[in-house]
């Protein structure tokens, strides 16, 4: 019997020289990650261990993205307390002031994760690299410590379901609206515990940026990874950026899966998932007169440089609605500077858009745009619980760049058509 | 070990935003976060809980972050034990590293009102509706994540064994 791209990274990673789905293994880390909510509770952890010693400090990665630059003081000791510890373990990937990016914006920018990696990272959407065909899948405090510590993670072996995207991509559909449309279809535990393999002619056309979307989102259908199988696309994007040798892995045709699925991209519209669950997805053409009071374009989700031109082309020339407020969060420092230098920063101000550094904030409600009771907003983030993005009462919509933008200009959720026409 | 107490619904989905909203993110003293456990889904939930009772929830409980301040605010707050339908897998992992007993069994959640007394027997996993007089098996933990419980969590069990 074949293996899967994911039963192959897990097999050179661990000493087990057999294993099946459900077998709980030991496996070697490539790269364990944390910010700077989850960092402290692991620091604790580390500390609480009495063992004091890092495995591998180049292993090691801490941002400080989530509620940087410091929106309080409790927020701003906790980052001292990170700080202090990378100081003191001697941790070189320790980004932290004008170093600042949205972690799973910049881990990848700046070649810390490769395909064929095992990465954990104590971030729910540390499943973003598997976009890169790598194992990545999100873990608490305690197992990132563990890693730490032992340079190890204990991982349950996942089945894997895959997904096949043909045809061709309608106009302005991107990774986003691809992801929703999956979720959309098998709800929001659909992938529970498995692994989701992603291929097709549909994703094959797509760049980094949007196949990074992609499985950014595997964790809202309760997916352990999200992975899509290098290509020359994938070696093109790494192999400037890597500064340690990488593998590519593709699945065996006789590989087994859990379950195949296969998307006809001519059926797909640009999609919006409506409160409260990504799973609440539908085309733009079901959405009907929602008025919305805030747009965020970045995050993790869509904060690359990609996502910024496509919601610049649109804004081009045009205003922000009265009344509604617009925030750019470009992703990472160099995100922003490749913004400036291509003039789309000064679209976005001149269309009355707010910039802001990157920063996680609005994304998950921890500042830098919070809503207020009763109010609504589109965002390209990839997660619209409730309360998610402030008040319990609010809601929030996610969407794709394009979406985003043209409904930034109307001041409703609209097409790009809607705005270009 | 027992667990008793009453039984507080929850329906599928629950996420760690509503557990513990990330406004409430910028510390991780549990003393401080029980305060706000299940908050968004039930703004009472804290002042109304007696110490020792059971969160009984539907499938997928735990969705959306890593964030371990989940399980630690709902250990701080007292909650004895959680039965679901299903668990994201993250919050799965973070209970079992954490030491908060969770327990699976479509039955139980489907079954179980709100308010009833419920008894867990951690070892047999048998749960007892004490006010319908109902039983119900949860599923099998493996005995690697019963290894992890024995030792008091992950971090015990690496000092105990020199790793994981």
């Amino acid at each position: 019997m074949g293996m899967t791209l994911a039963e192959k990274i897990l097999a050179a990673h661990t000493d087990t020289q057999e294993f099946k789905p459900g077998d709980i293994i030991k496996v070697n880390v490539d790269v364990a990650l944390a910010n700077d909510i989850t960092a402290p509770v692991a620091i604790q952890a580390f500390k609480a261990s009495g063992l004091n010693r890092v495995a591998d400090t180049g292993k090691v990665v801490f941002v400080l993205d989530h509620f940087t630059p410091n929106k309080d003081i409790a927020s701003a000791n906790q980052c001292k307390m990170v700080r202090d510890f990378a100081r003191e373990q001697k941790i070189t990937n320790f980004f932290d002031g004008g170093e600042v990016g949205v972690e799973h914006a910049l881990l990848p920018e700046k070649g810390l994760v490769l395909p064929g990696d095992f990465i954990i990272g104590a971030d729910s959407h540390t499943c973003t690299y598997g976009a890169l065909g790598a194992f990545a899948t999100g873990v608490g405090s305690t197992d990132l410590a563990a890693a730490i510590l032992t340079g190890q993670a204990w991982i349950k072996v996942p089945s894997t379901m895959k997904f096949t995207f043909n045809g061709t991509l309608q106009p302005w559909v991107g990774g986003k609206d691809l992801i929703l449309y999956l979720i959309g279809d098998i709800g929001v535990d659909g992938g529970l515990y498995h692994v989701l393999e992603i291929d097709g002619p549909a994703v094959s056309s797509l760049d980094l940026s949007n196949r990074l979307t992609m499985s950014n989102m595997a964790i809202e259908a309760g997916a352990k990874a999200g992975i899509i199988p290098a290509d020359e696309k994938t070696e093109a994007y790494v192999k400037v950026r890597a500064r340690r040798p990488y593998t590519l892995y593709e699945s065996d045709p006789d590989a087994a899966y859990v379950s195949r699925k296969e998307y006809d991209c001519a059926n797909i519209e640009p999609q919006v998932a409506f409160p409260h669950l990504p799973e609440n997805s539908r085309g733009i053409s079901e959405v009907g007169e929602v008025r919305i009071d805030q747009v965020v374009i970045g995050s993790c989700t869509n904060g690359r440089i990609e996502d910024l031109r496509i919601a610049a082309r649109i804004m081009d020339g045009r205003k922000v609605a009265r009344g509604l407020r617009c925030i750019v969060l470009p992703a990472t420092p160099e995100i922003f500077r490749n913004a400036e230098d291509e003039g789309l920063i000064k679209i976005f101000l001149d269309a009355g858009a707010i910039i802001g550094p990157p920063t996680c904030g609005p994304c998950l409600g921890g500042h830098m745009g919070i809503l207020a009771r009763g109010e609504k907003a589109l965002a390209t983030t990839n997660r619209n619980f409730v309360g998610r993005m402030g008040d319990p009462k609010s809601e929030v919509y996610l969407s794709g760049p394009a979406i985003a933008a043209a409904s930034a200009i109307t001041g409703k959720i609209s097409s790009p058509q809607e705005v270009l026409s | 070990m027992i667990f008793k107490g009453r039984a507080f619904l929850f329906g599928d989905d629950i996420d760690t935003d509503a557990i513990i909203p990330a406004r409430y993110l910028n510390t991780s003293d549990p003393e401080e976060l029980k305060k706000h456990c299940m908050e968004d889904a039930d703004p009472e939930f804290y002042s109304m809980l007696n110490k020792g009772d059971i969160i009984v929830a539907g499938k997928n409980f735990g969705c959306g972050s890593s964030r371990e301040h989940a399980p630690i605010a709902i250990k701080a707050a007292g909650v004895s034990c959680v039965i679901a339908s299903s668990f994201a897998r993250i919050f799965f992992r973070n209970s079992f590293n954490m030491g908060l007993p969770i327990f699976e069994s479509d039955e139980a959640s489907g079954e179980i009102s709100q308010g009833d007394v419920v008894e867990v027997d951690a070892s047999s996993g048998i749960i007892t509706d004490l006010t319908t007089g109902k039983q119900y098996e949860s599923k099998p933990i493996p005995p690697f994540m019963q290894k992890l419980i024995e030792d008091g969590g992950l971090i015990e069990h690496i000092r105990k064994t020199g790793g994981i």
